[in-house]
């Protein structure tokens, strides 16, 4: 019984994987439809609050496969969940890192990097724009994240700090 | 412009530093600055690889399927060890934040109470931004100096950033032009040199 469940999350997980893309957003509601709707092994708030949380926490955000695996078959349903989100698509990367490994120096493969560094910038941009956009905390927000994108240009200072920081700002204004 | 593309081989990390550089970058990473994260620690302050080879990286690592936050460490760890040193990394990035939400689950009634633990997630997040932009910043200015460059990065804004098309889309229609004018240039330096 509790490794048939197992088996059907790995089957449910797996494909998923090859289908994630950018940060991961993109298989949210398949992975609802399948724990939710089809299965019935979470309720709709349950995995509300799984999404708010694997939001909150450091790390990928698709851990919230994680906690769902963890609600529903308990610790090896964590684990087992987890790696069958992340080995597929990372078999994929580590085959092409070491077709890329055997070409060093080719003029393809230069040319790929330094064609793609700039493709590279404008989506850190872009990603950049999204999550400002997304910040909640309204002018406040927008006024820590400039400091803080100011103090990183100028200053060797730990991000850690300015994580810390950012988030005493907001606990003494807030208050 | 100076070639970074040779940079140093000068100090290969092992196995126990990938898997503590990855574990911090995972478990201090709120809000999404990840890769800007990465950049900085690997490229910056480390010097395992060269600017363009990690933003190279992570246009693959995005383009491909996958969470591009597990796909970079995996291809960094590759770079610098091998299989064993891309699955560390991988490692790195995911175990330990599994802890921290698990934890956070666990807590996650309890904490919810308090009107403080949603104003420190906001400015933790808020000061996050901060991470993702400066590198963005950075890495794009060393690209609006050259006319090619400088278009397909503001070409790669605009379609993912401001007119939210698809970034897959965005990418297979701008990185064969780019890639194909950088193959121009590289063959021209060989020609030349």
């Amino acid at each position: 019984m509790d490794d048939d469940i197992l088996l059907k999350l790995v089957l449910i997980m797996a494909p998923l994987s090859l289908a994630t893309v950018g940060g991961g957003q993109s298989i949210l509601p398949d992975i609802h439809r399948q724990i939710v709707d089809v299965h019935g092994w979470l309720s709709e708030s349950r995995f509300v609050a799984d999404f708010a949380i694997s939001r909150m926490a450091p790390g990928p955000g698709s851990l919230i496969v994680t906690l769902i695996g963890w609600q529903v078959a308990g610790f090896w349903g964590a684990v087992i969940c987890t790696f069958a989100m992340f080995v597929p698509s990372s078999l994929l990367v580590l085959a092409l890192a070491r077709i890329w490994a055997r070409n060093r120096g080719a003029a393809w493969q230069i040319a790929v990097e330094k064609g793609l560094a700039p493709v590279a910038a404008g989506l850190i941009l872009a990603a950049s724009l999204t999550l400002f956009r997304a910040a909640s905390g309204g002018w406040l927000a927008w006024l820590v994240a400039a400091t803080s994108t100011a103090i990183i240009l100028r200053l060797a200072v730990s991000p850690l700090i300015l994580i810390a920081g950012g988030a005493c700002v907001f606990l003494l204004m807030g208050s | 412009m100076p070639d970074q593309t040779a940079t140093s081989a000068s100090a290969r990390p092992g196995l126990t530093t990938l898997f503590h550089v990855f574990a911090k970058l995972g478990i201090t990473s709120f809000g999404g600055g990840l890769s800007g994260w990465m950049m900085r620690e690997c490229v910056q302050q480390r010097r395992w690889l060269s600017e363009d080879e990690f933003l190279a990286g992570l246009a693959m690592s995005q383009a491909l399927p996958g969470v591009n936050v597990v796909n970079l460490p995996i291809w960094i760890g590759y770079r610098m060890a091998g299989s064993p040193g891309a699955v560390v990394s991988a490692l790195g990035v995911i175990v330990p934040p599994m802890g921290i939400v698990m934890a956070m689950a666990a807590t996650y009634g309890f904490l919810q109470r308090f009107e403080a633990t949603h104003l420190a997630l906001q400015g933790a997040a808020a000061a996050a931004i901060g991470l993702s932009l400066s590198m963005g910043l950075r890495s794009g200015y060393r690209h609006i100096r050259k006319l090619w460059p400088a278009c397909m990065l503001a070409a790669t804004f605009t379609g993912v950033g401001l007119l939210h098309f698809p970034m897959i889309e965005v990418l297979i229609a701008i990185a064969p032009i780019s890639i194909a004018l950088a193959y121009r240039d590289v063959r021209a330096a060989r020609a030349n040199g």
